[in-house]
């Protein structure tokens, strides 16, 4: 307890700047307008464009927000309820809408909690820690975002398929990766590593090492700095990570299309059974499931907000 | 929170696991053939469990030909293959995992239904399409797959090719002809499913070239009145061939089952599933009752016009080869 008391005082150090950087930047021009005289001129305001400008740059976000977010994801439930809510839930209810969806929860709780514990590590190492190759690890945490998902996929095919570099030695002892829950688990790793790592990595640089050596200095052992320290501290931009990692191990569609053999109730996810229906022409069914999708979308959209206004507010809240 | 939650798991764990069969077999196959393994492997669990008392559960990959190929030699686990050519059942075989004389351990090619290639126009066929010729006219726009990754593209392009040769005379006459016939294409798709979702979804074209199969689906999804099927009088015989991958089967002890499974394509129910389905079926009794589902049409084989599979991948499709040199020009 009297650990927590202690630090509580730095926290608020160095968060208690924010409100007040706030007031500076609304106060100034109020300030400016009072010395000013009132002339025609400066009716209109000057601290931003002109009126009809305003509007124009307002009307053309509109207008594309409309026309490639909003109207998309109208299309989708549209088509999804286009025969009626019995239709739809029908299609949600089949055994291979239902396996498709087991499939993505299952894959997503093992991604996201792989890379939850991969992600705290790496990023723990890189912001409290200073060794050679620093940059190298910083790159090559970054590397899934920069590499085609398809190539993603791929890579695990070279690694672990039949004709593969692991390949023969899986076949004789009988282990399924490629084609299989393994394969679709390792794939989405791959893809939605970063976002973990690089939610964490720049707020545990700012807050620096201070408080955990504060901590160990008042004899904390390694794992009660780690579980009463850091975690408090990194717990938002933790869930922040951990909510846009999901999203997209839920939604990755070209790593898993490749390491995924296209099994029906088996080894198709939800994104790729989309696909799969839309081809069959079964209209309803696929935007049944991709309804899902946009749903899941939605949900993390909001969530996210959510997040970020606590990240922004800093973790003064929740440390005491 | 958790107890409402628990239940929901349960039945999602249920959903993953329901269906425990006493056997298990994988079909991977080619892409438009979704429907078809659906009714037939309804049908041969059915008249299977009769049979033997046994339950047995067949699940399904469908793709490309060519990729589903890759995906067998790279380890999917198929105990059977039923892909769109002979020659990427070959591919496979290639790499020791299909006996090399797979196409004589089944009767008639092991292709027990076969398709042709015919024409899918726009109501009323408003450009007059009714043979190979009027493909090449100016303003036809022609949709076909990419005959480098889709099986059925193949097809399409070697019954152009055939049709060119019998009817000039020559190679070099029947290369101009599928090279104007190319230029006519707007747009390649991957797939077979692809190009037939561009032309009928999509709205792009005025003729797709498809699977008689695909074209009578694709009529039976859309209707009528909104596409015509226009078979030309000389087309090809194209023959979908099914295999047992040996070493899959072997190791996992199924090849008496997958035997039995592609043998019941050769049973009568097999063949009316088939007929059903608008493929054309082998048995000749069949043949005659569904007679008036298919067109008459005079049908040439690979082995007559192309030597046979391998020859024809190595000249029209190989890196370089025929459909290269068109294409780029």
């Amino acid at each position: 307890m009297s650990l927590q008391s202690n630090l509580a005082s730095s926290t608020t150090q160095v968060r208690a700047y924010a409100p007040t950087a706030d007031l500076n930047v609304v106060s100034p021009p109020s300030q400016r307008e009072k010395v000013r005289p009132h002339t025609a001129a400066s009716k209109r305001d000057l601290r931003t464009e002109p009126r009809p400008i305003r509007f124009l740059i307002v009307a053309l976000a509109l207008i594309f927000l409309t026309v490639f977010v909003v109207l998309p994801l109208v299309v989708v439930f549209a088509s999804a309820f286009s025969r009626g809510v019995t239709a739809y839930f029908v299609a949600l209810t089949e055994p291979e809408a239902l396996s498709a969806i087991w499939l993505t929860l299952l894959i997503a709780a093992i991604s996201v909690s792989l890379n939850l514990i991969f992600g705290v590590i790496a990023a723990w190492a890189i912001s409290k820690f200073d060794f050679a190759g620093k940059t190298f690890l910083i790159t090559l945490i970054d590397l899934p975002f920069s590499v085609s998902p398809v190539i993603s996929g791929l890579v695990f095919v070279l690694l672990f398929g039949a004709q593969g570099f692991f390949g023969p030695w899986l076949q004789a002892h009988n282990i399924h990766i490629l084609f299989a829950v393994p394969g679709i688990a390792l794939a989405t790793i791959f893809v939605t590593f970063p976002f973990v790592a690089r939610a964490l990595i720049p707020l545990m640089q700012e807050q620096g090492t201070q408080e955990e050596e504060a901590a160990v200095s008042l004899g904390a052992s390694g794992l009660q700095t780690f579980f009463r320290v850091t975690l408090p501290n990194i717990k938002w931009g933790l869930l922040y990570g951990v909510l846009l990692c999901n999203a997209r191990a839920m939604g990755e569609f070209g790593a898993v299309s490749v390491v995924s053999g296209h099994i029906r109730n088996e080894t198709n996810t939800m994104p790729l059974l989309v696909e799969i229906l839309y081809n069959e022409y079964q209209f309803v069914a696929s935007f049944a499931i991709a309804s899902l999708l946009a749903m899941l979308a939605l949900i993390t959209l909001v969530v996210k907000t959510i997040l970020e206004r606590r990240l922004d507010e800093g973790q003064m809240v929740s440390d005491d | 929170m958790i107890r409402r939650i628990l239940p929901l798991v349960a039945g999602l764990l249920w959903a993953g696991s329901a269906f425990a069969a006493d056997y298990s077999l994988l079909n991977v196959s080619y892409d438009p053939t979704r429907e078809l393994y659906a009714d037939f492997n309804k049908a041969f669990a059915a008249a299977y469990q009769k049979e033997t008392g046994k339950t047995v559960e067949i699940k399904q990959s469908h793709g490309g030909s060519g990729s589903q190929a890759r995906a067998v030699i790279d380890g999917l686990q198929a105990d059977v293959v039923t892909l769109a050519l002979a020659y990427d059942v070959d591919a496979v075989a290639a790499k020791g995992l299909i006996a090399p004389d797979w196409q004589k351990r089944l009767p008639q090619n092991a292709a027990p239904y076969t398709s042709t290639i015919v024409f899918l126009v726009r109501k009323g066929n408003p450009k007059g399409i009714k043979d190979w010729d009027d493909l090449i006219k100016p303003g036809v726009a022609v949709i076909t797959p990419n005959p480098k990754t889709s099986g059925g593209a193949r097809w399409n392009y070697l019954a152009a090719w055939g049709y060119a040769q019998k009817k000039f005379g020559s190679a070099d006459k029947a290369k101009k002809f599928v090279a104007d016939l190319y230029q006519n294409v707007p747009v390649l798709d991957t797939g077979a499913r692809g190009s037939t979702v561009t032309f009928v979804e999509r709205g792009v074209g005025d003729v797709l070239l498809a699977w008689e199969n695909e074209a009578f689906l694709a009529q039976r999804e859309f209707g009528k009145d909104k596409f015509e099927i226009v078979s030309p009088p000389l087309s090809i015989l194209a023959e979908p061939p099914l295999a047992i991958v040996d070493a899959v089967a072997d190791k996992k002890g199924t090849r008496a089952i997958a035997e039995a499974y592609l043998k019941y394509w050769y049973t009568r129910e097999g063949q009316e599933i088939a007929a059903r389905n608008s493929y054309r079926p082998r048995d000749p009794e069949i043949a005659k009752e569904y007679e008036k589902s298919f067109a008459k049409v005079e049908l040439f084989t690979i082995d007559d016009v192309f030597g046979g599979w391998t020859k024809a991948q190595k000249e029209h499709f190989a890196e370089g080869g025929i459909f290269d040199q068109i294409y780029k020009n």
